[in-house]
């Protein structure tokens, strides 16, 4: 078990910087995600922590040793490539006990570890096939059985899942919280899909551009996000965002909020309820409605051309065109600055 | 329909006859080799006797007994038998490096070792000879023989060798550094056992590529490292009165190796579109 700290880590390639004075504590035994758009540095940091790339600026420590000039196989880390990258020559049973080998452990703790894992990851009758004769999810979880036998101390995801169908892939997600929750090991997962952060992570970092947007646990993130493009990010389908201009004369008392001209004014789907005329925030003419059975996506368009989403539980009695007014409890509104997208 | 029926079934007869055509022309001068070498001498000048003549096994006996055909062919084995080991031995690390550590300056580096191939091997002839003679002492010698031979292949060497190993995934590479596998033991559990079908077919190449080799195994000779390719050049008498033997030297010389490429022809075929046809 170890604890993990990031202090001014930095990436280059070549003169190009990538990541920028990454700051980061991972506490021992946490299920970490760091989630954002694709490119944004998620999977550099993750390999920066495994040793596969070199640490530019700044240190990674696990524990309390530095390990920047540590090999890969000695920091006491795993890793389950999102390509599985198992050894397509090799057996299941030689895939896993391949970097057991590797140490010098005899062989028959070596047979006990990798049949322990199969057991648990139901791949027994699979030990003696190639990875060329497994299916993809099957293929998942000998890479994760590759990681278990080695009993690490922190665990490396790089998107495990964004290989298997989307029903496999609500399942393994399953497998793998629970897997957290018997190892009790330190895990690091990156994915770019906010419904994985949001379901696993005790901790989610937030990333764009190489720099941390916001650190938080997600029910943080969801209430309190730091800026408007956490905001946006966490939560589906995503926040609408209002200019002043936009809201009607009484909408500040209607939020209980002041509003000025610099600002945004998030609401997210799920908290915006329709109420009677006069009484609104805003009132737009509803476009299209989207079923998705326990409940429907209202896509509204204000008359200044401004579109937002709302999610209601049944269907509005409204025709296409016809108005609909909205509002919201205030305890639910956010408030951005309009240049720096900070919260206000 | 019909006009697209028709067109398939032309180009179904078409391109069949035109390539045996081409290849029944490439494969005459082979043909017309081999069948001169069972012609006496005499018979093989007279072109009334292209076809019809008495076949006779003279010239493969005699070869044996005028000169010591076993000995030009010992030394083509033990040359290019060493000089593919060297040469792979010198480009599987220099691929690997390439290919999984690459640096701004390896794509630079490649394109040197190419521009190596373009050199006329002409212009260094004096200096080879002169260098090799009278101040190395290297002259004929089966070691001056193997270096030049596996140096002058080293280039396409190096390239099929990385075109195969970039074709390996990289996570597999990252996958065994996690898993703590030594550099030595990743070229040998990992990387050659991945690679084995493009080293097997780069091996091939090289082998006959050697053996072929008839510019510096010719001039860098004189008798004791002499090649086939020697044992060839030497039978060109004057005049060209001894086609019939020429002809049998020449089947017995290039013989094992059409052999070996035809016993190897979907190993070759993938080695020189490296990897392309699956
Ligand atoms: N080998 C590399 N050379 C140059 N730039 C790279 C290299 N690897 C990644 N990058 C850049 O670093 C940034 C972060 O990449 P990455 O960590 O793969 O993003 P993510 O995993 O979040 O999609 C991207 O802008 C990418 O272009
Ligand atoms: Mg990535």
């Amino acid at each position: 078990m170890a604890s993990l700290t990031i202090q001014g880590v930095s990436k280059s390639y070549g003169d190009v910087e990538v990541m920028h004075d990454i700051d980061l504590d991972i506490a021992d035994g946490e299920f970490v995600v760091f989630v954002g758009p694709s490119g944004c540095g998620k999977s550099t940091l993750l390999r920066m922590i495994a040793g596969l790339e070199d640490i530019s600026g700044g240190t990674v420590a696990i524990g309390d040793q530095v390990v920047n000039e540590v090999a890969p196989a000695k920091r006491g880390v795993a890793m389950v490539f999102q390509t599985y990258a198992l050894y397509p020559h090799m057996n299941v049973y030689k895939n896993m006990a391949f970097g057991l080998r590797q140490a010098k452990m005899p062989e028959d703790e070596i047979d006990k570890r990798v049949r322990g894992a199969a057991e648990v990851l139901h791949i027994t009758d699979y030990l003696d096939r190639t990875p060329r004769a497994l299916s993809g999810g099957q293929r998942q979880r000998v890479a994760i059985g590759r990681a278990i036998v080695r009993e690490p101390e922190v665990f490396l995801f790089d998107e495990p899942l964004s290989n298997l169908d989307a029903a496999l892939r609500v399942q393994t997600r399953l497998e793998i919280a629970r897997l957290h929750e018997r190892l009790g090991s330190t895990m690091i997962y990156v994915t770019h899909d906010q419904v994985e952060a949001m379901t696993l992570a005790d901790k989610i970092v937030v990333l764009r551009d190489g720099r941390i947007e916001q650190v938080g646990s997600p029910i943080e993130l969801y209430e309190r996000p730091r800026n408007a493009f956490v905001a946006q990010f966490i939560g589906s389908p995503k926040m609408n965002f209002f200019e002043a201009s936009t809201l009607s004369e009484n909408a500040a008392t209607a939020l209980g909020i002041t509003i000025d001209e610099s600002a945004i004014v998030g609401i997210r789907p799920e908290h915006l309820r329709v109420c009677a005329e006069g009484q609104e925030a805003i009132r737009a003419k509803l476009e299209l409605v989207e079923h998705l059975g326990e409940h429907v996506l209202v896509h509204m368009i204000a008359d200044d051309g401004t579109e937002f989403i709302t999610k209601m539980e049944k269907p509005p009695q409204t025709a296409r065109g016809d108005y609909i007014a909205y509002s919201a409890d205030p305890s639910l509104v956010h408030q951005f600055d309009k240049a720096s997208g900070q919260r206000r | 329909m019909a006009i697209v029926a028709q067109q398939t079934k032309f180009s179904k007869i078409f391109w069949p006859v035109l390539a045996w055509f081409i290849a029944l022309i490439f494969f005459f001068p082979i043909f017309w080799m081999v069948l001169t070498s069972f012609k006496t001498d005499a018979d093989a000048v007279k072109p009334e006797f292209l076809f019809t003549f008495k076949p006779t096994l003279e010239n493969y006996l005699n070869m044996t007994a005028n000169y010591d055909y076993w000995r030009f062919a010992t030394n083509s084995v033990i040359t290019s038998v060493f000089a593919t080991g060297f040469a792979l031995a010198v480009g599987v690390p220099c691929a690997y490096a390439m290919a999984f550590n690459p640096s701004r300056a390896t794509k630079d580096v490649l394109m040197w070792m190419l521009s190596t191939k373009m050199l006329p091997a002409a212009a260094v002839l004096y200096p080879m000879t002169f260098l090799t003679k009278n101040f190395l002492g290297v002259f004929d010698t089966k070691f001056l023989v193997i270096v030049v031979l596996s140096l002058i292949n080293l280039p396409i060497v190096i390239w099929m060798l990385f075109t195969y190993f970039k074709e390996i995934p990289k996570e597999i590479i990252e996958a065994g550094k996690m898993d703590g596998v030594s550099t030595w033991g990743e070229i040998k559990d990992i990387l050659l056992p991945l690679a084995w079908g493009g080293l097997a077919s780069t091996a091939l190449l090289t082998f006959i590529f050697c053996w072929n080799e008839a510019y510096w195994t010719v001039r860098l000779t004189t008798t004791e490292a002499a090649t086939l390719s020697k044992l060839i050049e030497g039978n060109r008498a004057p005049e060209g009165l001894f086609f019939g033997r020429l002809s049998a030297v020449s089947a017995a010389a290039v013989g094992p190796i059409i052999v070996l490429g035809w016993f190897c022809q979907k190993q070759l075929v993938q080695g020189l579109t490296f990897g392309a046809v699956k």
